[in-house]
This record gives structure tokens, sequence and C-alpha cells, in this order.
């Protein structure tokens, strides 16, 4: 049974009710705070230092011989938890010499930052490592449909980062020397 | 391949007599190698340890045996997802490779027939599609050449994988190596939704799975019934989906050549059918309930109704010389009483005396049917149908239907097995479900609202069908894989259908009984 207990609310003294020893208080915390070092940054002119592995826009990444990486495998589309990502797969043309050696690439690749909640599960689910969370944070638009990231403005911003596997040039080098049939 | 430690009760060689332990339990002599579980036959008093520590040891081995030379493709493959090596990778395999050594070189992307395309490196040499071609699609292509870690899956010279079950090979093989040249890099399996459907290409009625995402199809696989298609299908039965996207679907209703609302297209129609001298042509692609209600509509008009039929020549297994899906649904239903034939002649003469008022027209194009634009032009047309054809353009009131991949309904196949499939993927939007239309028009013909009518209370009124065999039949009691009924009266009409893949043609049947059973394959 819940009993419903009426507690009384005691008077105010003549000090709380002048509220002066309160007001001095706040004003003693305000005059010790003006002496201290400024935390407070001028943003958008000064930014704040970016720790590693921070969290910011998806992008898509190139290795260093200038080709990209990504497969569309869509696995970060199936990961995406606020289904941000959209994959069109394409294959690459047999007579592409740069590329064929790795037959599938993505025709079209979406990142709609209206709904990217930066979670990375992404860049953490991609088995090509080619998909990073890089350290831009603050994007903005005039319309919905420029914050939709396309496959070129992915590849611009995400540019090219150190790679230990080069899955390229091993595929080539298999071919042209591996065991050959 | 599953590798076991198996053991056998020890009995003295001598005596013959078991040889006990301390508690009278006979003792077991385990033999010391592992035993391979798939070619060993079971024996009375035999023990088998799947998950000893030599057991586990031996299939990781095994394991990596079959991944030595397989590619690390599954972020390509569009196996992966419902790949059986990765399935067995993760269940048994350890891991990781020790392999450090160059793995081989295949060709990735050979072209072994129209539709299929194979990747060599992938191929685990289980030979399934070559005995796959040899023993159910009787058309021997393909072989292997080379030895050892250089076997590669070909063709014979001169020949391809160009048959009409080629895709079926993609479905059995157990990796990515053979891949649907259509299927190819356009969607992951993982994504794919899969409702149960049938086949329309023939009355052979092949049980199938139509894969969607988002509203678009992207692959139709059989779907296992052992009494119709078991495993296959045929590859023109896979491209069916097409249609669905095609340029010439009918997405507006259309009344005197201006685009109208649904009830205007709806009223337009009971206006026309509340004539005299009425004539229906029904379809055979119909499914039955919409040939029920088309009885019904025939029945309260007083239209003569006409069916015509759709006849090729039977490959003998899955695709039959009947090319629609339900012509015995409109024997069943009683739309017709008669077997179709392949032209409507006895129509085009009475559109010709101009005894024919109003048509209704469901699905099927005249002019193909040999009947002239003088005849049809005697007559107001009412079309109901999903692409648009000479008849649809002609005709006075079009109202457009879904296809077989966007409503609900049942299918009659050749073997008399009432077969339901499932709506897929969404229709155009606007557009409701022919029954529906057709029970709409039936009820404001007669003077009333239509009731929103579901399947479920159509097949109460179906099942009540007197003299037909889809009587006492109720819609949620049709199992997923058919429902046998029995033909009855029907048996002994002039079915044009062969002996085929689990279908033998009536009076084939009864000369077979008395002889002895000869093996399926």
């Amino acid at each position: 049974m819940i009993k419903t207990v009426v507690i009384e609310r005691k008077p105010l003294s003549l000090s709380e009710r002048t509220y002066l020893p309160q007001i001095a208080s706040g004003l003693k915390t305000t005059l010790s705070n003006l002496f201290k070092k400024k935390v407070t940054l001028q943003y958008p002119e000064q930014r704040p230092s970016i720790p590693r592995g921070y969290r910011g826009v998806p992008t898509l990444v190139k290795d260093p011989n200038g080709r990209e990486k990504c497969v569309s495998c869509q696995l970060c589309e199936f990961v995406c938890p606020s289904k941000a990502i959209r994959i069109t797969p394409g294959d690459i043309p047999e007579d592409d010499e740069e590329q064929s050696h790795v037959e599938k690439a993505p025709k079209e690749f979406e990142i709609d930052m209206l709904r990217c909640i930066y979670c990375g599960y992404c860049e953490e689910v991609c088995p090509e490592e080619a998909i990073f969370l890089q350290e831009d944070y603050s994007l903005s638009g005039y319309s919905r449909e420029e914050l939709v990231n396309d496959k070129e403005k992915l590849y611009e911003m995400g540019g090219t980062l150190p790679d230990k596997h080069f899955k390229w040039d091993k595929k080539k080098t298999e071919e042209e020397q591996g065991n050959a049939h | 391949m599953c590798l076991v430690e198996m053991g056998m009760p020890m009995r003295d060689s001598g005596t013959g007599e078991p040889v006990l332990d301390a508690d009278g339990n006979q003792k077991i002599g385990w033999i010391p190698k592992p035993v391979i579980g798939c070619g060993t036959n079971v024996a009375p008093g035999m023990r088998v340890n799947t998950d000893s520590p030599l057991a586990k040891d031996s299939r990781e081995g095994i394991m990596e045996f079959l991944l030595v030379n397989h590619p690390l493709d599954c972020p390509i493959c569009d196996q992966a997802g419902e790949c059986r090596l990765q399935e067995f990778a993760m269940d048994y395999g350890r891991g990781y490779s020790r392999f450090v050594e160059r793995k081989n070189v295949k060709p990735k992307r050979t072209r072994l027939g129209p539709r299929v395309t194979l990747d060599d490196e992938r191929c685990i040499l289980c030979s399934r599609c070559i005995r796959f071609c040899q023993e159910v699609a009787k058309d021997d292509v393909l072989g292997f050449v080379d030895r050892g870690s250089y076997s590669t899956l070909t063709c014979f010279p001169g020949k391809e994988l160009s048959n009409n079950y080629s895709l079926n090979t993609v479905d059995i093989c157990p990796v990515g190596a053979l891949t649907s040249s259509d299927f190819r890099f356009k969607m992951r399996v993982w994504f794919l939704k899969e409702s149960p459907s049938i086949c329309t290409e023939s009355s052979a009625g092949a049980n199938t799975l139509v894969a969607s995402r988002e509203g678009q199809i992207y692959r139709i696989t059989p779907r296992r019934n052992d009494a119709v298609n078991d495993t296959w299908m045929t590859d023109s039965g896979r491209e069916l989906f097409k249609q669905v996207q095609s340029e010439s679907r009918l997405t507006a209703h259309r009344s005197d050549g201006t685009e109208v609302t649904l009830d205007a297209a709806v009223a337009r129609s009971v206006e026309l059918l509340s004539n005299d001298e009425i004539a229906i042509v029904g379809s055979c692609n119909s499914s039955v309930e919409e040939q029920y209600l088309l009885r019904k509509l025939a029945d309260q008009t007083k239209a003569e109704t006409h069916l015509p039929g759709h006849f090729d020549d039977d490959d003998g297994l899955l695709l039959s010389a009947d090319r629609t899906p339900n012509l015995r649904g409109a024997l069943a239903t009683g739309m017709v009483k008669k077997y179709p034939s392949d032209n409507l002649k006895p129509l085009a003469l009475q559109l010709g005396k101009g005894e024919v008022k109003t048509l209704l027209v469901v699905n099927e194009d005249l002019f193909a049917l040999g009947i002239t634009k003088e005849q049809i032009k005697k007559a107001k047309i009412i079309y109901v149908g999903t692409h648009e054809n000479e008849t649809s353009k002609l005709a006075d009131v079009v109202l457009p239907g879904l296809t077989v991949f966007e409503k609900n309904g049942t299918f009659i196949n050749r073997n008399f097995r009432l077969q339901k499939f499932f709506q897929a993927v969404p229709g155009p939007a606007g557009l409701i479900p022919d029954f529906l239309v057709l029970n709409r028009i039936a009820s404001e013909l007669s003077g009333e609202v239509a009731e929103s009518l579901g399947l479920e209370s159509l097949w109460k009124e179906i099942g009540k069908l007197r003299t037909s065999c889809l009587k006492g039949i109720a819609y949620r009691e049709i199992p997923s894989d058919g429902l046998a009924l029995d033909p009855d009266k029907l048996a002994d009409l002039p079915y044009v259908e062969g002996p085929a893949l689990n279908f033998s043609p009536p009076k084939v049947k009864k000369a077979v009984k008395a002889k002895p059973k000869v093996a399926k394959v």
C-alpha cells in the first residue's frame, strides 16, 4: 500500500530571505575563475585538436597506387545501423589493365550524412580496409542532397592512406609469377 | 569431409567370444586412424566419436587442404552468405591460414555458356555440375581436364553449357565457382528476401523462391518440392521476373483513351457489361480465384466464355507442352467446359457477324489468336491485363492487373496439384489485385457494394462449387508444397503434356501400373 506523506517545508531563515550570502558565494566562484587558464576555444577560428582514433566523417580511401580498394561487398551497408550507406555494385571489365585483377568495384557509393551517426561500424566491418572515419566532423550544406556524399566526393575526402596489404599488387604478381595454370 | 573415429566391440580372434572389461561390458576396439564418415557403413554395435581431439584435428586438416588453393574472394564472391565452404570453414576450420606459398592461379571468368560464368580458382572439384548435366539435364558437356591442383572444369571441345537447365548447376555449386551471368555482382544474397512462388512458364508449375530487395526482384531460384520439380527449374523460367519492370507495363486505368481513376474505369466496365451480347475471353495465366470470379461474371451476364490455350513443344522435364500455369484451374472452376484450343475461331465468327457487343478480355492478345482488326472494332472491349499489347491499345476500358510476383493466389499444375504463390514485391502504385477488380465489377453489376474480399473468404465460396474437384477446400489448408487434387471427371480430357519429371499423363499411367516400378533418377 502506497501512503502519501506530506513533508513540511521549513521556513527560510533571515539570511536566506535576503539572498545576499548566496550571491556573494556565486560571485566568489566567478571571480576565482577569472584568473584561471582559459579553456574556451574561439570556434570556428580556433579548432580543437583531434585525438587519435576519432570518428569523424566516413570516407573511401585508395591504396598508395591510386587504385580504389572498395570491392562493393556491401558489408558496411548491411551493418550500418542508421541505413546511411547505399551501394550499387558493378564489375570491372576484363580489359581494364590497371584493375582487372580484382573484378568488382562499386558503381555508385552513397553515404547520407544526415543519417550517419558516426558509429564507425562500417570501418570496423570492412574486409578490404577501404572505408575510414577521418577527422573532419563539421559538415554543413544548403540542401539535403548536398549532404549525401557520392563516390567521387568520398574518394576526394578520403585520399590515400598507407596500406599493409597491397591486394592488387599481390593479385597481379600471383597472376604473373604464381603457379600459373 | 567428415573424418570420425570409429570403434567396434572386441571379440576374441580365436574363440569369437566377446572381450569384456571389469564391469562386464564388451570392450570397444578403437581404430587408431580416423575413418571417412560418408564412406563407412554402419554396423551393429559400432561406436563413432565425432568430437575427439583426433577427429577435430583431422577435420581442421581437411578444411585447410580445401582452402589451400581457394582464393580469399569472399568480399567479391556472389556465393558468400550461402556458400557451403564458407559455412564449413566457420564451423570446422582453424580460423587462420598457415599457407604462405603462392596460391594457384586459374582463369577467373571463363564463359561456359550463355548464362553461366566459371571462376576456376574457386572450384573445389566436387563435380556436382558434371553429374547434373549427365543425369538430370541429359546434356553431357562438362568435364575436368588436367591433374591434381591443375584440374579445371571445362566444356567439351566445340560444346557449351547452353541447355535450358544450365543455371541449376549454379544452384548446386557449393562454392561460387559457377555463377549466373545475369545475377553476377548484382546484389549480396543476405539482402534478399525470398518469397515462395510458382513458375508461370508452363503447366509444370515448378516451385520457386523469388528473391527481392526493396521491391525489386533480383533472381528466381527453385524451391524443393519432390512431387513437382525436385530441386530444379528452367533457365527461361528464371528470367520471367523481368516482365515486372518492363516498359510496356500497364500502370494506369484508362477509359475511352483517357486516364481515369479505378472507380471510373470500373463504372464504365459495369455500364458496358450491362448490355446484352457479351463474351468473355479468359486466360490460363489467371489464378484459380480470378478464373472463378470470371465464371461468376459470365453467369451473371449470361456471357459465353472462350479460353485460348498456348501450346509448344514438351521437353520432358520441367517445360511442358502447355505453356500456361493454370489451364486446369479454368476447368476445375468451371470457367470453361471444353479443353481449350490455340485459337479463337468461334469467337472470330461471332464477332464478324456482330453477335458480340461487349468483349471482356483477360491478359490475352486477340490479334495473336487469329482475330482481325475489323472484327474487333465491332465490339466494345474491356481489357484486364498486365502489359500493353495490340488488344489493350484498342480497348475501350483498360484495367491494369498485377503480375504473379505482385499478388497472392493459387494455380493448378499438370499433376492436378493445387499450389499457392505469394506476393514478393508491391505492384505499381494505385493498382489492386485482379481478383478484387473482378469482384468489384461482379458486385456492382448486381447492384451491390463490393465487399472487401480476402482470399480466405473467396475460397469459402469456391469450396462450395458442387461438381468441382475444388469442393470443400479451404485456402489456409492448402499446404506450402501444394495439395494433390482428384481430377475425377477432368482426367479424360485431351491434355497435351507428355511424360516428364514427376509426371506421367493419365493414359500412360495406367499402362505403367501393370509393369514393375522403374526406379526414378
